[in-house]
């Protein structure tokens, strides 16, 4: 069985994000990139899957612009056996992507697609569960825990309450909560030998998506800031501020 | 006039919290009707026409509806948008799982998460872990939206009487099976709803640890419990503690980070809290730049001493 995995080039999580003056988006000029974090730990599971022999070819696939080509190659460094990059300047939203990564598994039929529960820039949390939409498949989001056994998949989900259980019927689609796994660092070998490994590149043309946004962003405003208050000097100080205000 | 559907979040037999603020964004967009779908669910639809702003209740009652499944779910409120221009739901994981599927099916660019209707078709939405704020209007001719509960004032859960109809159940998808949930009892408030809430960091060293200094604090002001990712991460407490850009996002009263250093996904759930109160050894820890109250001093005197003397 081939798993799908999808990969997003992200501003990374260390670093905080500006606004633009102009208010049309966040400064991303000489910004550190990086994968995001739930796409690691959806190429680790597979890795993973593929190790134990439940997977046989892990395919990792980005949407975005020349550079999510280094987003690829990492992910190849990770252990991932081939990658496609759809290539775009343009933003490419939630349903578009699904799109794409649904004409992708068309034509590829991995057993398991698995993306990041959320990326970290628009913060949607919608691909993996549009996938599985316009697929007609089951979807395990928010994973914590996996099993694939013979023809199906169970997944431990992490949910408000605390944790469920589903089954499903493969082929199906998975996003990753950050509590599946621990990704791997790439190994410096396994960085010279990823680059090396198939990367073919695409267009949304080629898998005719039409990625023109369905929403306009009007504005990028800051949200509003928080000052800081005061420190005070011991837990008699806090107490007395908590009956001020009525605590206790 | 816009009709909206709202989903009605509940665990079976009660409404949940979270619905109420879904029916308040919604009544901002239009005429709101309540969907209920579960299974053996007559009181929770009682309870809902009871919400004020709601209009009309659909009652989808069938197994298949069990557990919120999106599979059997989606395909229900998909057929239900022939009638309706948008769809609602509050941004709890049930929403989460739901709306991105039903926005797919209905070819919708789904409006995730938002803070606030601007207009029509317009709303406000947090991005980069609430470092940005985005103002987006939709083209769609339909609306899929989940809504930030702590952004919404929550809708009274009584005073309405909106008659209950019932909705034709749909077939079982096959593609999901529930096999369970691992749900602790609650014995103190829950967090999306507490109006007070101790929460501890990767400083509480074990989950016994965690248990003895947290507990008693949040005992002493009635408090519901959070983390950080760090505590859930080394297993203090379940991943359902957890406050931030993908855990639960609070806005209480008081919020009080103990040995939590300030991460901004950690800020982006609960920077919205009207107190911050932070206890931290580090002077120069972020969580300071967002406190109103700050106290520099180890955790493991200052908490056991604030409990003895509150
Ligand atoms: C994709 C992604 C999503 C994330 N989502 C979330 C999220 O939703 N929520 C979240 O919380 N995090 C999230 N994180 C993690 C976040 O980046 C931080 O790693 C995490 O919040 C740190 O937790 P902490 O503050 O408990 O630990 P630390 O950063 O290690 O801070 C511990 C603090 O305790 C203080 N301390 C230590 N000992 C004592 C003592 N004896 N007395 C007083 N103070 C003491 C230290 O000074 C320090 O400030 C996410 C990260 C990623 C990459
Ligand atoms: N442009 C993209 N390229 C590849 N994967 C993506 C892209 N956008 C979203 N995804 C995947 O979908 C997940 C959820 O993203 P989102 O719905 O935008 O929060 C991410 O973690 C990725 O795995």
């Amino acid at each position: 069985m081939k798993a799908l995995v999808t990969v997003k080039r992200v501003i990374d999580y260390n670093v905080k994000p500006r606004v633009k003056a102009d208010g049309t988006g966040v400064d991303l000029a000489n910004v550190k990139m990086s994968m995001n974090p739930f796409d690691e730990i959806a190429v680790e599971e597979a890795l993973r899957l593929r190790e134990k022999g439940a997977v046989t070819e892990v395919l990792v696939v980005s949407v975005g612009p020349a550079k999510a080509q280094e987003t690829l190659r990492t992910a190849l460094a990770m252990g991932a056996d081939r990658a496609i990059l759809v290539s775009t300047d343009d933003e490419v939203e939630p349903l578009a992507v699904a799109k794409i990564i649904k004409a992708i598994a068309d034509e590829e039929q991995p057993g398991l697609i698995i993306t990041g529960k959320q990326a970290i820039d628009d913060d949607s949390n919608q691909t993996g569960q549009m996938i599985a939409a316009l697929l007609g498949r089951g979807q395990g989001t928010f994973a914590n825990e996996i099993s694939v056994e013979g023809d199906h998949v169970t997944v431990k989900r992490e949910v408000d309450g605390g944790l469920e259980t589903v089954r499903l019927p493969l082929p199906a689609v998975i996003t990753a909560d950050l509590r599946l796994n621990e990704p791997r660092y790439a190994s410096l070998p396994n960085i010279m030998k990823a680059k090396s490994k198939p990367l073919a590149t695409k267009t949304p043309a080629d898998y005719g998506v039409d990625t023109t946004p369905r929403l306009k962003t009007l504005k990028v405003g800051e949200p509003p800031v928080r000052s800081a208050g005061i420190k005070v000097a011991d837990v008699d100080a806090l107490v007395a501020k908590l009956k001020e205000m009525g605590v206790a | 006039m816009t009709k909206v559907l709202v989903w009605v979040e509940h665990d079976g037999s009660t409404v949940k919290d979270a619905t109420l603020s879904a029916v308040t964004a919604g009544t901002q967009l239009g005429e709101v009707t309540a969907l209920v779908a579960g299974s053996g669910i007559d009181a929770v639809a009682v309870e809902a026409a009871q919400i004020e702003g709601v209009a009309k209740v659909l009652k989808a009652d069938d197994a298949i509806y069990a557990h919120a499944l999106a599979e059997n779910v989606a395909p229900l409120i998909a057929g239900l948008l022939a009638s309706h221009d948008a769809f609602v739901a509050p941004a709890t994981t049930t929403g989460k799982n739901v709306a991105p599927r039903v926005a797919a099916l209905v070819d919708v660019a789904q409006v995730s998460d938002i803070l606030s209707v601007e207009g029509p078709k317009t709303f406000t939405r947090p991005i980069y872990a609430g470092n940005a704020i985005a103002t987006v209007e939709s083209s769609d001719a339909k609306l899929v939206i989940t809504v930030r509960g702590t952004a919404f004032a929550k809708a009274a859960a009584t005073g309405g009487s909106a008659p209950v109809e019932v909705v034709a159940a749909g077939t079982d998808a096959g593609l999901s099976t529930y096999l369970g949930s691992e749900i602790a009892k609650l014995e103190r408030p829950e967090l999306t709803s507490a109006k007070i809430i101790v929460s501890g960091g990767r400083a509480l060293k074990d989950a016994d640890t965690f248990a003895a200094t947290i507990t008693p604090l949040a005992d002493k002001l009635g408090a519901a419990i959070g983390a950080s990712r760090a505590a859930v991460d080394a297993g203090y407490v379940p991943n359902d503690y957890q406050v931030g850009q993908t855990g639960k996002i609070v806005a209480p009263e008081i919020y009080v980070a103990v040995g939590i250093s300030g991460a901004i996904q950690h800020l982006a759930g609960m920077k919205d809290s009207k107190t911050i109160i932070a206890i931290n050894k580090d002077e120069d820890a972020p969580i300071f730049q967002v406190a109103d109250l700050g106290l520099v001093a180890d955790l493991f005197t200052a908490v056991p001493e604030l409990a003895g003397k509150l």
